[in-house]
Formats: C-alpha cells, structure tokens, sequence
C-alpha cells in the first residue's frame, strides 16, 4: 500500500461498494479508526493491509484494493476484532464480505487438489471443511 | 437426566478421545448423552454473509432432529459444531422472513424449527449446570499440584451473542478445574486464536501461533494444557511434534480434552483414553502426578 491511491465520487459510489454493504449488512463509517482491530489481531503480522486500514480503505471505496489484498483470507474469523471494537462495527463480516464478493466471481482463493494427500488424510475434517470455505460456494 | 447428543464429523474420526471420555464423564456424573439418530455436518464455519441461506439449511435440519427428540437440551462436544449451530438459531430467530424461506427448503422434514425450542449447549455450560459439587463430589483421585492451563479459544466465546462466559475473561474453565482438584494456571494467550483451518494453505500462520501460546503456558509453570476444540487440538498438539522436529530446543506441553483429565480424576476405566492419539505424549507428566 505504498503508492498513492486517488479518491474520488467515482470510487466512494462503486457497485463494489454496494454489494459489499449488501452482503455483509455492516456500516462501515462507523469506524473512527481507534486500530483496536488491529491491536487485537492475532494475525496482523502475516497480512498485507491491517484490518483497522481494510475499514478505512471501504469507507473510501477502494474495493478493488481490499479483494486483491491478502488480508480477507488469512483472517480466520476467530471474531476478536469484532468483540474489541468499541463502534460496534463487525470487522468480520467485512472479511467475508471481501471473500464472497471474490468467490462470487468464481475465483477459486485455493484448489482442493494441490492439498498435500498426507497432509489431507491426517487433518480433522473440520480443518478441510473451514477450509473449503475458500473455494468456490 | 438426559440430553441430546449432537457428535459433528471430527467427533467419529481425530477426536474419539473426546467423545469417549465427555460421554464416561457425562455418565458418571448422572447425564445420559443420547445420539441424534440423523444428523449432518454443521458446515464449520457459521456463513457470516448476510444473503447466504444455503448454509443455514444443515445446522437448522439437525436442530429439527433434535426438536423431534424431545429433549430440550441439545449437547455439542466439538466446540466448531457449537458455534456454528448456536449462530444459526440466532440467525433465524433475528429474522422472520428468512425463516420462512428457509422452512421452504425443508421438503422432508415434518417438524418446523423456530429457534426457542432447543437450547444447544456445550459440556462445559452442562457440567455447571449439573453442578461443581457434584463434581467435586466424584473426584476419587486427589493430585497435588498437578497446575493445569486451560486454553478456551474461540469458538465458545465469540461473537458474545452466544458466548458461554465473559469473551474477554472467561472463568468456568478454571472452576471446573479447581472443583476437580487441579490447580490453575493463567496466561495471556488462553482466549486467543490458534490460526484454525489455516493450518491446510497457511501452516506457519499456526506454527507462530502454537509457538506463543504454548510458551505463554509453559513459562507459567503448566504441567498440561486442557482444551475443547479438536481443531485446536491438532494445532496445538501435533503442530507441536511438527515444530519440535525443526527445532530441538522447542519445549513441549501435552495437550488433553479436558473431559480426558476429568475422566482420569473420576477414576474411569483407562480404556476410554487411546494415548496413541496424542503426539506429545502425556503419559510421562500423568504418571508422575499419580494419575497412570
């Protein structure tokens, strides 16, 4: 996120925008950017945007910006954020919301098939099942 | 008394241990745990999109089984499968009209589910609900500090809405475990993610994460650690044997369900426990305290 992003009526109106409110049902201007999300992230060290910034970047309409980020999918929804956030804004919905919006397009994130066959075999079903949550719905 | 017993895949395959010593708990303790006859997976992850309906349909048909039981109670062990059938109902029960739809989708079942009906509940809430004496009570071993960490991690406590305790300072870990005659021991990480299904595309994510939480409970001066989630089991204990091959100096902590330590302080046959599951072996530690 270093270069210079430009803002405009263009990017703060998108359709992108749109959907993301639709799917997620979250107001994301309520966030006055306390970083409590972040602080409280234990996976902040391995995304490319932090969450309190993925909630800045929505209010200012840079949807494109935040579904190519990494960040939607290494957040595993352990749901700390949202329990930390003194606005009440449910940062983790607006995960799953960059998710679906991505998986809606019939991006595949992962391929069930390149999942190591050893690895496959010796998981708890619920480690493969969360997972298949990135793949297409 | 008796509930419902809802198991979810993992409880059938990684997690037997856990199933068979909640279950000799449960017994013992007065609670007969009854087996849906049909059930399906939750889903796992509860689907946080507002406009996704198709994954409410499975946690809400095994809620409609468990209505048709005629217990009131419906008991989860794996803490996932909680999570995700706690949301559910909350989901419906928020929402009439989604309800509706979702009904529509419900060609074979006779019964129709409206979310007040059944209270799902974990083994943690079921044991307090039973009672800490009562715990108490049963314990025909004693140990001698024998200092336990209890790891809660998510599933149980967030989002509030259907958190068993305090999200942000739970306690009813460390009262079941001090009514059972263990003594507790606090670290910061007890609450915190241990990285989940990451551990398929993103294994260092939990790595880094197992590093911090069992080092917490390790430099606190825990002789194991008990947990809930056989999702977190496997991230902590065999993510475990997996860092120590990379580095020798990793220090290692055994990691029991929390119904395998209550099962050993009860006195129940050995036989429930298949040791062999576990990649850090905490056969050493428990026959050191007496418990083997």
């Amino acid at each position: 996120m270093t270069k210079k992003k430009a803002i405009s009526s263009r990017k703060l109106t998108s359709e992108d925008a749109d959907q993301l409110h639709d799917i997620s049902g979250v107001n994301v201007y309520a966030c006055y950017q306390c970083g409590n999300c972040s602080a409280s992230c234990p996976a902040v060290e391995f995304m490319d945007i932090p969450p309190h910034l993925v909630i800045r970047l929505a209010q200012l309409g840079f949807i494109d910006e935040l579904i190519e980020a990494e960040t939607p999918w290494i957040c595993a929804a352990c749901i700390t954020c949202t329990v930390k956030c003194p606005r009440g804004v449910d940062i983790a919905k607006v995960m799953e919301g960059l998710r679906q919006i991505v998986l809606r397009r019939d991006f595949e994130h992962i391929n069930i098939r390149e999942i190591d066959k050893k690895l496959r075999e010796k998981l708890p079903q619920i480690a493969l099942i969360g997972n298949f949550r990135k793949t297409i719905l | 008394m008796q509930v419902s017993y809802y198991p979810g895949c993992t409880l059938k395959t990684n997690a037997k241990n856990f199933e068979t010593s909640a279950l000799a708990v449960l017994d013992r303790l007065g609670v007969t745990a009854q087996e849906l006859e049909d059930w399906y997976c939750c889903g796992v992850c509860f689907s946080q999109a507002s406009d996704n309906l198709m994954q409410q349909i499975a946690p809400i048909r095994t809620l409609v089984k468990a209505k048709e039981s005629g217990n009131p109670q419906l008991l989860t062990l794996c803490t996932m499968c909680y999570n995700t059938l706690k949301r559910s109902v909350e989901f419906i029960k928020a929402d009439e009209e989604k309800l509706e739809t979702i009904h529509k989708f419900m060609d074979r079942e006779a019964t129709r589910f409206y979310g007040d009906e059944v209270d799902v509940i974990d083994v943690l809430s079921l044991i307090k609900q039973i009672g800490l004496d009562k715990l108490k009570e049963a314990v025909v071993k004693k140990v001698k500090n024998l200092k336990i960490a209890s790891y809660y991690g998510c599933m149980l406590l967030r989002p509030k809405e259907i958190a068993i305790d305090s999200p942000d300072d739970p306690s009813i870990m460390e009262d079941i475990i001090l009514a059972s005659g263990c003594e507790n021991v606090y670290f910061p990480f007890r609450t915190e993610c241990c990285g989940s299904y990451q551990i398929v595309n993103e294994p260092d994510i939990v790595k880094t994460r197992a590093k911090k939480i069992i080092g917490s409970a390790l430099k606190n001066g825990a002789d194991l650690m008990v947990i809930l989630c056989p999702l977190c089991y496997y991230n902590l204990d065999e993510v475990q044997a997996e860092i120590r091959k990379e580095d020798p100096r990793f220090q290692t902590l055994p990691v029991l369900y929390i119904t395998q330590l209550l099962a050993l302080l009860l006195g129940l046959d050995l036989d429930i426990h298949d040791f062999s599951l576990h990649s850090v072996d905490p056969r050493p530690v428990l026959k050191r305290k007496g418990l083997l």
